[in-house]
């Protein structure tokens, strides 16, 4: 490559680029001016919040704009200039020098074809391979990203396989023509933590062996410290700072770093008086979805809670944390008797496990819930006022307009939001605005238990932290009891004072959560907290 | 696959015999008999009519001997055309019909998928706007417009094509034109919709982003999902298309099996009814079925439900 | 790209006080759309033009005028210069005089007549007025024999802009009263279908489960079938009624909202703020009535106004096919059927109900594929 260019080892070079979208509400500036390089065998990652406009850098880079999106300034791969490029002179390099991994595995391989189809695609428009010499580089590619029975699973098709595997299979795909840099864009952000801790040491030390740069693109801060060489830190279309990661996390300088870098949640629980009162026992508690088999059916019966206890305290916090299909949702929805379930619920002394939808709503109004979509979970056609009266309406028919005002007014206080925004709708709030009207749906009502369904986990780390301030607030205020359910450990460990560990539908362990998080005793917990609390550690093992 | 497609086929036999059963006592119950407009008739002879054809038994003993008579095959005599069973009649009429109806479907598909496509691939350039503008023509423009308009203009007036008669390749192409042309129009709507959804697509992204060349990204990954809607739709279609040829073989005076629903129906001819409906029925589900069968061929997906 | 699709909106302090509804947005883009204000343009003139058309239009819908029959479109008054002289020669022929000679001038007519043996009677004026063309005739002067005489009759000035179809009749106000027969039948027919398809949909929707399955699997089987067919079974046994019809024609199209409504009622279901008001112990009428029904309004209103053009276009081709509204009424679809008839010699009796059908179907898709991108900008 010496007739090209190449600045002091520098690939790839982004300068100065500009995109810009024409939407039906007016042009939107997604990137305002910004600037970077990639050098050979480097990682480099680009961290930034929603809306940053961290991927739509590499999108305008590999020219995969929306079509309402259009880029100025320039990307240079060696030198060369590769942004006002033909299409096919551009496809020379993707797919080939420069490859590409996607946040979501789901999506991003064709639904109808199978693996060894679309790997094959690359291999055979850029190495001229034939259909045999594909397949046998598609085998080396597949036991290289560490598939099982990769000769099997050649011929299943995307859906058969696992979030973990498909981006596996996604690896694979890039590394297949040996490129100089692979952009990952969110490669793990749609994973299990555990998950994304093999996918990240599979990247590392894949990199290691090959020998390519990585441009990382993440939201995740805990990544970025493990995984990267250089950081560029990004904000509102700009880049807010840069540098070696080591330098950056010790000695940020600016305040929006610095803001970053605080967002991890911290503090803890003390957990509630030693008399404090049950509120909630909960024996064997089992659900079941599908039906049995049938003419023409298989049996499709899905345990997804298995007999599980759960004993509540007066002002307790307690915290169940599995990761997706583990069944802490469903439990969290059983004990509210929000769908059928097995085994015995008693809530102050009185069992509700019987109890039909008229039976329940007397007790609806001491038990609330707040989900985890900020964004479905209030209704679009209600204002935010109606949308938090809606629970007064129900249980408190009686009560005069201006005094319901008033108390819509008071809850909208509570949570840090200007009653004068009550006529607004929820289109028209941010998403950390709207999790704050839920919860002041379920607070309005004065409940003593609020079940928190992954809350904060659809949220910038920021603003996650002011939700969390707001909950312990509110819990201290209003001496609320809490069921915390999260994927998240690290704000599970923050606000509650009591853990259970769920996997398949069981707990795997639960304790006190200062003990369960200092001397886990099982493997599956310890794997958990590692690839949450020491990805660092993880990667340095493996590499070592 | 197999369990797949054995299940879709003992869902469509009771929905035939559904069909059969509604529409046998539908005609039945309304008012009105095959012998009504022969007036002059006597009352004896009327009896001896109705007896001859079974009339005068109760409407469930009919019933059944009209599906023992199906089941082997027969569908009856006419009650208009005398001395003609009714599969003679609609015997002679059904190729004419299935060979318009499947040439129009099959040139349907054909244009209505590529107009799609060249619509979304230059979304918003004037391609894409003409392609609109003749989609929307062809659903506002009813094909009772269309054919006789099409007759008029490139059989009497320009004198290129044959106004009417079927037998000859020339005969075929104002009839199959005029049938088609709504169905081209949807469907190049549908297709248009969702290919613009798929190139927008992860999996496009991803394909484009691996420098495969716009051909294969369109061809092989874009138009393979967008054609699914318009496959699905394939059975409501082969449903507009037989209501269809009765125009169309009403305008170009087509040997077809249109007419005698419409004149069956005024006369009162209950076995020409039934054998139009039960022929429609059946090629209507089994019509489905292929289609259901062919989605499932296209998207792995749908084997596993 | 989830980044840009939701581009957060920054609230200025202070702005919107009142909070800008999803409806309010919608109807913004909706004003932008030109086509789509247009055609909503169009329509309101349409919808006018049939209310109040046929009781302003100078001839009623069912006048016959034997003497103007497929005359074609024009904008000057029938009968044509051209026209008098042999309208009067055909309107005397009974008479058993002659014409010596005809003079026309000024809206009136003057004729000398005469006759060989008898004696004029005046009463022959009449014979003039029995014909649409002449009218307020008598007779100026009668020479003394009695053998001759000079008649004056004022000559009619009718208009017919659109021409006459194959009876003699306005085709200007036959389209106006059929505009009148089509807007209605798609409207009524369209409620008749919103009103079965909203309700099926929504219960299935809402009930889900095993009743959803059957509920469902019976709309698939009634949606592969050519229903036309059992329409015009309807109508040809219980007889051609045009209530009757847009019942049938309702009953027809139901399927497409009921399959629509139904996915709207499921998805939202799932929606977390359904679930919110289940935990917050909402009753199910009130979740219908306040998270269900407004959210699939827009999508039902969409639909809606794609189906009356759907429906309009059904009613039309049962017309066509001479199982629609009957005689002296009228619909475009007959109006099309008369045309397609008389093509060859009368092109303008195709052309313009056919014109009059297309703009109309047009406005209405156009109307609603603008709706359409108001309401759910996504599919775009």
């Amino acid at each position: 490559m010496a007739e090209h260019s190449d600045q002091g080892g520098r690939i790839f070079e982004v300068d100065d680029i500009r995109v810009t979208f024409e939407t039906p509400d007016g042009q939107v500036e997604a990137v305002r001016g910004v600037s970077m390089h990639v050098g050979r065998g480097e990682t480099v990652a680009v961290v930034g919040e929603s809306g940053s406009g961290k991927s739509q850098i590499m999108m305008a880079a590999m020219g995969l704009l929306a079509s309402n999106g259009r880029a100025e300034g320039a990307v240079r791969y060696r030198g060369r200039d590769i942004l006002n490029v033909s299409v096919d002179d551009l496809n020379k390099l993707r797919g080939r020098k420069i490859t590409m991994i996607f946040q979501e595995p789901m999506t991003s391989l064709d639904p109808l074809y199978t693996i060894e189809d679309q790997l094959s695609e690359p291999l055979r428009v850029h190495g001229a391979m034939s259909r045999q010499a594909a397949r046998a580089r598609i085998l080396e590619l597949l036991t290289l990203v560490q598939i099982p029975n990769a000769a099997e699973r050649m011929r299943a098709y995307p859906h058969e396989l696992s979030g973990g595997q498909r981006q596996r299979v996604m690896i694979a795909m890039a590394l297949a023509n040996d490129p100089e840099l692979l952009i990952a864009d969110e490669p793990t952000t749609a994973l299990d933590v555990t998950i994304q801790a093999e996918i990240l040491q599979l990247l590392a030390e894949l990199q290691s062996r090959i020998g390519m740069s990585i441009l990382f693109i993440t939201h995740d801060l805990g990544i970025v410290e493990a995984f990267a060489d250089r950081v560029y830190v990004m904000n509102k279309g700009l880049v807010e700072e840069d540098g070696p990661t080591a330098r950056l996390f010790a000695a940020p300088r600016t305040d929006y770093t610095r803001m970053l870098l605080a967002a991890e949640p911290e503090g803890t629980k003390a957990p509630p008086p030693e008399g404090a009162p049950a509120l909630m026992e909960a024996r064997d508690v089992r659900v079941t979805f599908g039906r049995g088999p049938g003419l023409f059916r298989r049996d499709t019966r899905l345990e997804a809670v298995r007999g599980i206890d759960v004993t509540l305290r007066q002002g307790q916090t307690l915290g169940i944390v599995g990761e997706s299909g583990s069944g802490k949702s469903t439990l969290g929805r059983a004990l509210l008797r929000m769908i059928p379930s097995e085994g015995q619920v008693a809530w102050l002394g009185d069992r509700i496990d019987g109890l039909g939808t008229e039976g329940m709503r007397p007790y609806r109004k001491g038990l609330q819930m707040v989900f985890q979509d900020p964004y479905g979970s209030l209704s679009p056609r209600l204002t935010c006022g109606e949308i938090v009266a809606e629970g007064l309406l129900v249980h408190e028919p009686g009560l005069d307009g201006k005094v319901r005002t008033a108390r819509v007014s008071e809850a909208l206080r509570d949570v840090g939001l200007d009653p004068a925004m009550r006529n607004r709708f929820p289109h028209e709030f941010s998403g950390g605005q709207r999790q704050r009207i839920a919860i002041a749906r379920a607070l309005i009502l004065r409940p003593k238990l609020i079940v928190l369904d992954e809350p904060t986990s659809a949220l910038d780390r920021s603003v996650q932290k002011q939700v969390i301030e707001l909950l312990r607030r509110l819990q201290r205020e209003n001496d609320l009891t809490y069921i915390f359910i999260s994927h998240d450990l690290a704000v599970v460990r923050a606000l509650s004072d009591y853990v259970m560990v769920m996997k398949d539908g069981a707990v795997v362990e639960e304790g006190p959560t200062g003990e369960l998080f200092d001397r886990p005793a099982t493997d599956y917990t310890r794997a958990l907290m590692r690839a949450a609390f020491d990805l660092r550690g993880l990667l340095a093992d493996k590499a070592a | 696959m197999l369990s797949y497609a054995l299940r879709r086929l003992f869902g469509a036999i009771p929905t035939i015999f559904i069909i059969i059963t509604a529409a046998f006592f539908m005609m039945r119950i309304a008012p009105g008999g095959p012998f009504d407009q022969e007036r002059t008739l006597e009352a004896t002879v009327m009896e001896n009519l109705n007896a001859t054809f079974g009339l005068d038994l109760p409407l469930w003993q009919q019933y059944g001997m009209y599906l023992g008579n199906l089941f082997r095959g027969d569908m009856g005599p006419s009650f208009i055309y005398r001395d003609m069973r009714v599969q003679e009649i609609l015997g002679e009429g059904l190729p004419v019909s299935v060979q318009l109806g499947l040439t129009a479907l099959i040139l349907a598909l054909v244009v209505g998928a590529a107009l799609g496509t060249l619509a979304a691939l230059r979304q918003n350039s004037s391609t894409d706007y003409t392609v609109i503008a003749v989609a929307t023509f062809g659903i506002t423009v009813p094909n009772f417009v269309v054919a006789p308009v099409l007759s008029l203009v490139f059989a009497v007036m320009l004198n290129w094509l044959p106004a009417q008669g079927w037998g000859e390749a020339r005969q075929m192409v104002l009839p199959v034109i005029a049938l088609a042309l709504p169905q081209v129009a949807i469907i190049a709507r549908l297709v248009r919709g969702a290919m613009i959804e798929a190139l927008r697509s992860d999996h496009v992204r991803t394909a484009r982003a691996y420098g495969l060349p716009a051909r294969m990204v369109v061809l092989k990954h874009a138009l393979r999902a967008a054609i699914l809607p318009a496959v699905s739709y394939l059975g409501p279609a082969a449903a507009a298309l037989l209501t269809g040829s009765i125009v169309v073989e009403q305008v170009f005076n087509l040997p077809g099996i249109g007419r005698y629903f419409v004149q069956g129906a005024l006369n009162r001819d209950y076995t020409l009814v039934m054998g139009t409906v039960v022929i429609v029925a059946v090629f209507v589900v089994v019509f489905n079925l292929i289609v259901d069968l062919l989605y499932a061929l296209l998207d792995p997906r749908v084997r596993y439900d | 790209m989830t980044d840009i699709a939701n581009p957060a909106p920054e609230i200025a302090a202070g702005e919107w006080a009142a909070g800008r509804s999803l409806w309010a947005v919608a109807l913004m883009r909706l004003r932008r759309n030109r086509a789509a204000m247009a055609s909503l343009v169009v329509l309101i003139f349409m919808a006018l033009a049939g209310i109040f058309g046929p009781s302003v239009a100078p001839h009623d819908y069912s006048e016959v005028y034997p003497e103007f029959v497929k005359v074609p479109p024009s904008f000057a008054p029938y009968p044509q210069e051209d026209q008098i002289v042999p309208a009067a020669e055909a309107a005397l022929a009974r008479a058993r005089v002659d014409i010596a000679g005809i003079e026309v001038g000024d809206g009136q007519v003057e004729i000398d007549v005469t006759s060989e043996r008898r004696e004029i009677d005046p009463r022959i004026a009449r014979y003039l007025d029995r014909s649409d063309v002449f009218s307020g005739t008598e007779m100026v002067t009668v020479a003394d024999d009695g053998l001759s005489a000079t008649m004056r009759a004022d000559v009619a000035q009718l208009y017919f802009i659109a021409g006459t179809d194959a009876n003699g009749r306005d085709l200007l106000s036959r389209i106006l009263i059929s505009l009148r027969i089509s807007l209605m039948i798609g409207a009524l027919a369209t409620g008749v279908a919103l009103m079965i398809g909203v309700l099926y949909g929504a219960t299935a929707g809402f009930a889900g489960g095993r009743l959803d399955n059957v509920m469902m699997r019976v709309v698939d089987i009634l949606y592969s079938l050519p229903f036309v067919f059992f329409v015009i079974l309807l109508v040809v046994f219980f007889g051609r009624n045009v209530v009757l019809m847009f019942i049938a024609v309702g009953a027809v199209e139901w399927l497409d909202m009921a399959r629509i409504v139904r996915g709207q009622t499921l998805s939202l279901r799932r929606r977390e703020f359904v679930q919110a008001a289940e935990s917050l112990g909402v009753r199910s009428r009130d979740i219908v009535r306040r998270h269900i029904i407004p959210n699939t309004l827009g999508t039902v209103i969409i639909y809606m106004t794609l189906m009356i053009p759907k429906v309009i276009l059904l009613e039309s081709f049962l017309s066509f096919l001479g199982l629609g509204v009957q005689e002296p009424l009228t619909s475009l679809g007959v109006l099309i059927a008369e045309g397609a008839k008389n093509m060859r010699n009368a092109p303008f009796m195709l052309f313009w109900p056919a014109a009059t059908m297309t703009i109309l179907l047009f406005a209405l898709n156009f109307l609603g594929d603008g709706l359409r991108d108001a309401l759910d900008p996504k599919d775009r």
